[in-house]
């Protein structure tokens, strides 16, 4: 092996970059993070199959692509000081928590032309008034995935889930509190971001007397269950039921009529990145026609990107799972951050659901 | 020779990395953990260690109590189904002919070669409603049913009008039988060592003497094997108590453990001052436990001496 010659009296830099090459690690960052390139930390399977092997055609910029598994990962990953990111998709109310925590870089909509691409509905949101700090990437709902041979009609309310003991044993629920919670406020006719010490009670009372009937708090597989039979009726993430609608034709999706959570995901530049051209290459990148539209029709989530939409097909556009009727869209409302003694509160009593026998 | 005792340059060389990887990877993040259990949130991004005590107050908390409760009960249920079970399978394997112990062993080994998330995935196939266990009962069910029918009998329906699958996910008896399954193998290996270590002698001397089977192994055996038997029980029960995984996937958010609380406080929770008291305390439990251990063992050895 070809070692350069070492110093007789190595610093303390030498010592670790040796000591740890001779060990076969690397302490410091040797393929990711590095300038010129660009560092992307996206969610799973949320991006267009050529999407970044076009990009770097397009722009000579090579892409790092990391996953992460939830907002949770994301926010402790960078509270502690960025490793290294450029380009972050964080959700809604995980933007204003990133807002406040000063750990956004302010985005220079003048750099992105393709900003005139969004829908002007968009360019505003609760959690980033003005849209100071993010850009959204896609956007959908929560609502109840059912099987429609087992279920009486279109189960078009929360009560199926929350009030009533109909289907006792083929239900299930999503696994966190803020959703859980929030749309059983919903469905007693208050905001989701109402979060009184009275109304948070008022809830939790609600789920505990449910529990019984409920079969699962489903973390992040309620769309199996359903599949699988396990479950007739379940509250999901519009996309992962999308998902298994394909694979079997007895399923179905509905956004209640007291409404539910509109999320979004957006595209963000943290602060302390080394690539905050290249970031910003790859979001006007993404808000342009094409690459939008493969993004879209590959991951079958909502684009906010007009120009986009405009490129994609009828079935995409009239999917009921992907866009949800305008009166319906007209009662669902975005989730912002509580702030943390609140978000403690939401957990305090989610604890007290769970140990509710 | 020196003996290496003395020696401290070959003391620093066996033992220098291993202290080292202990201090960088186990007691330096331990000693944070610790002081952040002191903590309070002063904003979205820092703890500051203000020595309160109320992470440690809140552990008083009914909800957490119940839970705790629950978790301890689980894992004594688990560990002592574990010893009733481990301890026939030890003693198969220690008076069974040794070219067939390595096998033996090796099946019960075999487990670990698998990674715990798969084969908790591979439980999740075989005890749902629709899961293989239960598909295998209902064809039985539907045999027995036949047979019935067969006999003349079918009109009282002896056997209900149908198949009701049993229900293991999301219930206390599945995440006992997933709590069980993993931790088995870390009862039968100690047992068996303490088995194998047992002067078989003193089983005919108790046969011999005229007692018999049952008596040889409640009043000969099992005191003999007991300290192996200890060990087991410790070494199942402390990890079951803090099992995550198992009580999330098996228990469908309806079985929550303690752990699993702890976990939430470190993501949606968003309380890591809680979250570190929480798994300091479990840690403390351990220690109890060892310490117990230890002070009954030199209650012992004194009485003996």
């Amino acid at each position: 092996m070809n070692r350069p010659k070492r110093p007789l009296r190595p610093t303390r830099r030498n010592v670790l970059a040796g000591g740890a090459a001779a060990a076969g690690i690397s302490l410091l960052p040797t393929k990711g993070f590095a300038a010129g390139k660009l560092n992307f930390y996206n969610w799973d399977t949320y991006i267009g199959e050529t999407t970044l092997a076009d990009f770097t055609e397009a722009t000579g910029i090579e892409v790092q692509y990391d996953l992460f598994a939830d907002n949770d990962e994301l926010f402790a990953k960078l509270k502690n000081g960025n490793p290294g990111y450029d380009l972050i998709v964080p959700s809604s109310d995980y933007v204003e928590r990133m807002i406040i925590a000063e750990l956004l870089e302010e985005l220079d909509h003048s750099k992105i032309g393709n900003v005139k691409n969004i829908e002007p509905v968009f360019m505003d949101a609760a959690f980033d008034p003005g849209r100071k700090f993010s850009l959204p990437y896609m956007w959908g709902t929560i609502g109840i995935g059912y099987r429609k041979s087992a279920i009486e009609g279109v189960p078009d309310s929360w009560k199926w889930l929350y009030d009533s003991d109909k289907y006792a044993g083929r239900i299930a629920l999503l696994g966190d509190a803020q959703n859980v919670l929030g749309s059983a406020l919903k469905y007693m006719g208050k905001s989701l971001n109402a979060w009184s010490d009275e109304n948070l009670a008022a809830a939790e009372a609600m789920v505990i007397k449910q529990k019984p009937h409920i079969t699962a708090f489903a973390p992040d597989n309620g769309q199996d269950l359903l599949l699988s039979g396990e479950v007739d009726m379940v509250m999901e993430w519009n996309g992962d039921i999308i998902q298994v609608m394909g694979e079997d034709d007895d399923l179905g999706f509905v956004v209640p009529k007291e409404g539910g959570l509109l999320w979004q995901d957006t595209l963000a530049i943290p602060k302390g990145g080394p690539n905050v051209d290249s970031a910003y290459a790859m979001i006007d990148f993404i808000l342009g026609a094409e690459a939008g539209q493969k993004i879209a029709e590959t991951i079958n989530y909502a684009t906010p990107n007009a120009a986009a939409k405009a490129l994609t097909s009828e079935t995409y556009q009239n999917h009921p799972a992907i866009f949800p009727s305008d009166e319906v869209l007209a009662v669902c409302e975005s989730q912002k951050f509580p702030g943390q003694a609140v978000v403690q509160k939401i957990d305090a009593a989610w604890t007290r659901v769970k140990a509710a026998g | 020779m020196e003996p290496w005792r003395r020696s401290a340059a070959a003391f620093t060389a066996f033992c220098g990395p291993t202290i080292l990887w202990l201090s960088v990877f186990f007691l330096i993040p331990l000693g944070i953990v610790w002081l952040y259990s002191f903590g309070e949130n002063v904003s979205l991004t820092q703890i500051e260690t203000t020595w309160t005590l109320k992470n440690y107050a809140r552990i008083l908390d009914e909800e957490i109590l119940v839970l705790l409760w629950r978790s301890l009960w689980l894992a004594l249920i688990s560990t002592a189904i574990c010893l009733l079970v481990g301890y026939p399978v030890a003693l198969v394997i220690a008076t069974s002919q040794p070219r067939w112990k390595p096998w033996l062993l090796l099946i019960v080994i075999l487990p670990f070669w698998t990674n715990l998330l798969i084969r908790t995935y591979a439980l999740l196939n075989i005890l749902g409603t629709k899961g293989r266990l239960n598909e295998s009962l209902k064809w039985l069910w539907v045999q027995a049913d036949g047979a019935l029918d067969w006999a003349g009998l079918g009109d009282l329906a002896l056997l209900g009008d149908r198949f009701v699958p049993f229900k293991f996910l999301g219930t206390e008896a599945g995440v006992v039988i997933g709590l069980v399954y993993v931790a088995l193998p870390f009862t039968v290996l100690p047992i068996y060592s303490s088995l194998e270590r047992l002067d078989k002698s003193y089983l005919e001397a108790s046969l011999d003497l005229g007692a018999g089977q049952l008596r040889t192994f409640f009043k000969v055996l099992l005191p003999l094997t007991m300290a192996g038997v200890v060990t087991a029980a410790i070494i199942t029960f402390i990890p079951t108590l803090g099992s995550f995984l198992t009580p999330d996937l098996l228990g469908r958010g309806q079985v929550d453990m303690i752990a699993n609380v702890i976990e939430r406080q470190f993501k949606k929770g968003d309380d890591w001052p809680f979250g570190s008291a929480l798994s300091l305390m479990l840690l403390y439990v351990t220690f109890i436990i060892l310490a117990l251990r230890s002070i009954n063992d030199m209650r012992k050895s004194g009485g003996r001496a």
